[in-house]
């Protein structure tokens, strides 16, 4: 035995066992070898026949589905054989990453090419290929800019929805009363659906004649409470209702932060006589960056992909005002079938996205990094 | 405040009933009141809408029993009122099919995603990989960077592509689908959790003999339960609530109840009282689910947020 160190796999070293390791080793590559050869030739065979080469093959693209999901089954098989113990390993990250390729980067390569093409599915003739007409398009789309520029507001608005959400997190973090009672109130509204929020606020309870909310506010002296006829007012009404939707969850990760922070740093605060307003800015708030940070990034990511209340209250009205770019686009889908621009235009605006957010997280890391 | 206690005598907290302390006191329970009927007025008044009639709603009555005479009327539009709940009706027919349409995606993303999800977390809080110029951060930007893509881009191609696979207007189509939007969120979750469980469990798994699926199935995924829990809710709460693709890429048989929620908001003419039962019947399983599984939230995510 000259084997120093012997790998886990391999514990029992001889001729015959490492025979049987290259056997199995070679089993794994050949199994891997074999379903991607099903996979290629299913795949080819589905282009050749919608190619019209051929007249054989399957009626639609199912069978690709299942070859591809044969395949990544071998793969992962294939890996415990041929790299053992490390192939176990990668078992854990390969289901996700394998799902993940597959539903998210054909989809979205098949985005850029859509966007390229002018395509109506009203009109008669199918897509044609336009390169960067739509681009251009885009330049000149005034409702698009607009649409850029109240997402601006919504997203700047995300800070007044962190601010409440801090406020309420460390009020139900200090010393109170049926405190569990409080958690389960303030979380509900996180619960509900947008869609439904849409109809149970949007349309029911800010309703012009005798929702509730018109009817407080004409008894404050507000003479014509129309929450969605002015540009301003239908904004801000938009975002109070989104705002109602996802302040709990920022209040949420903000309160497991808040719970998760060691007790005797605002003790040593409170030692030194620093009051309450000089221990949350001096102590509280700077460790608690990091979390806010991510729950800010992450809100605002999800801000940026707001739709549903914007479609289902105001349908972007009035002119445009409260319009997204995600409701924008979905009324350029539904109202004018104009496929190949809205797609265009969801590229564009995935390329703005990326490019700001990646900003926003630079920024973030240098913020974060000079308090800690 | 500092002079109240002498060099010699420790410090101690004193719950006098300074005026200063009461005055605080009364504010603070004045905003979680406030609060508190902020976030409960709206669902209230779904509720109790739901039982009123023309004359309640136009007149803004409030309370029932001493406002208004409460009343099965949205109920029955639904179908589901004690008077109509035991004959056949087209309305309630409806309801229910979207009602299992949304349980069943909801549920069946919320399961995959979490799956998924906590293998890659897992894989990612334990392992060093490398894939090829790709390694653990790299990955878990991989991950999270699909929860920028905005549903309008992947809105269509999903559509060309479901067509093709005929996967269009299938239960199946939403889950997967879903499981994409919720799978960055669980695997945040997951991960944070993971990372709190101590590598040493892992290790004396390791010398009694386990493998690594081993050590994980049995010793670890039982600790990070409520991390689980968490994720589950969440991802819950997300796919029960969509609306965009649901809209885009179900016609008649997986309609989901946002769906039927929001079409039936745009027709005209709609009652009052049968939007507001809809919209009850289409909130009520997530409201249960807050009220009564609320801590799990809370614990999981505290787990993770202790880094």
């Amino acid at each position: 035995m000259q084997n120093s160190s012997p790998p886990v796999d391999d514990r029992h070293a001889g001729a015959a066992s490492h025979r049987t390791l290259v056997n199995r080793k070679n089993i794994g590559r050949a199994i891997v070898a074999f379903a991607s050869l099903v996979l290629l030739l299913v795949l080819l065979v589905q282009i050749l026949r919608t190619a019209g080469a051929i007249t054989a093959g399957f009626a639609d693209w199912r069978p690709v589905l299942y070859a591809y999901l044969l395949w990544a089954v071998a793969l992962g098989a294939g890996q415990v054989m041929v790299r053992g113990e490390r192939g176990l390993r990668a078992l854990f990250l390969l289901p996700a990453v394998l799902f993940t390729v597959a539903v998210v980067i054909f989809p979205t390569l098949f985005g850029f090419y859509i966007a390229s093409l002018d395509w109506n599915l009203s009109s008669l003739e199918g897509p044609r290929f336009s390169g960067l007409d739509n681009l251009g398009d885009l330049f000149r789309d005034t409702y698009y800019w607009n649409a850029l520029a109240n997402m601006v507001f919504y997203t700047v608005a995300v800070l007044g929805e962190y601010a409440i959400a801090f406020g309420l997190a460390l009020l139900l973090a200090s010393e109170i009363r049926a405190r569990r009672f409080f958690r389960v109130v303030f979380l509900l509204p996180m619960m509900l659906s947008p869609v439904a929020v849409s109809w149970m606020i949007g349309k029911s309870l800010m309703e012009y004649r005798f929702g509730p909310a018109a009817t407080l506010a004409r008894y404050l002296g507000w003479e014509n409470p129309a929450f969605f006829a002015s540009p301003w007012m239908a904004r801000i009404s938009i975002e109070a209702m989104d705002a109602w939707v996802s302040i709990p969850f920022i209040m949420i990760i903000l309160l497991a932060g808040l719970q998760a922070m060691p007790r005797e740093v605002l003790e040593a605060a409170k030692v030194d006589g620093a009051n309450g307003w000089q221990s949350f800015w001096h102590v509280t708030f700077p460790i608690m960056l990091p979390v806010s940070m991510t729950v800010l990034i992450i809100r605002i990511i999800f801000k940026l992909k707001l739709a549903d209340i914007v479609i289902n209250v105001t349908a972007g009205g009035p002119g445009g005002a409260t319009d997204t770019v995600s409701s924008f686009i979905y009324r350029v889908y539904r109202d004018r079938s104009n496929v190949g621009y809205g797609t265009g235009l969801a590229i564009f605006y995935l390329l703005l996205i990326i490019v700001f957010l990646t900003v926003l997280m630079r920024l973030s890391r240098r913020w974060t990094q000079n308090v800690v | 405040m500092t002079t109240v206690a002498s060099a010699s005598q420790p410090v101690r907290k004193r719950r006098t009933a300074s005026p200063k302390r009461t005055l605080g006191r009364a504010l603070i329970y004045g905003a979680l009141l406030f609060w508190a009927f902020v976030c409960l007025f709206p669902i209230y008044w779904t509720v109790t809408t739901s039982f009123k009639s023309a004359i309640d709603v136009t007149q803004g009555h409030l309370i029932p029993w001493l406002d208004f005479q409460p009343d099965w009327k949205g109920w029955r539009s639904l179908g589901l009122s004690p008077d109509t709940v035991l004959e056949t009706s087209t309305a309630r027919a409806e309801f229910t099919s979207r009602f299992v349409n949304s349980i069943i995606t909801s549920v069946g993303a919320s399961a995959l995603a979490l799956v998924l999800g906590s293998l890659a977390a897992y894989g990612l809080s334990r392992f060093r990989y490398k894939f090829a110029w790709m390694r653990n951060d790299d990955i878990l930007f991989f991950f999270m960077s699909q929860l920028i893509l905005p549903p309008v881009v992947l809105a269509l191609p999903f559509l060309v592509l479901y067509k093709a696979l005929s996967l269009l207007d299938s239960r199946f189509g939403l889950i997967l689908l879903y499981t994409l939007t919720v799978l960055p969120i669980v695997i945040w979750i997951m991960r944070d959790q993971f990372n709190s469980i101590p590598v040493e469990l892992d290790e004396a798994a390791f010398v009694d003999g386990l493998s690594v699926w081993g050590a994980f199935l049995r010793i670890v995924l039982p600790l990070a339960v409520p991390g689980m829990m968490a994720a589950f809710i969440l991802s819950l709460v997300l796919c029960w609530n969509e609306y965009f693709f649901a809209a885009l890429l179900t016609s008649t048989d997986a309609k989901t109840l946002p769906v039927m929620v929001a079409s039936q908001t745009g027709s005209q003419g709609i009652n009052w009282w049968s939007m507001a039962a809809l919209s009850t019947a289409a909130i009520a399983p997530l409201v249960l689910v807050g009220i009564f599984l609320e801590r799990y939230i809370v614990s999981g995510l505290t787990a993770g947020s202790g880094k």
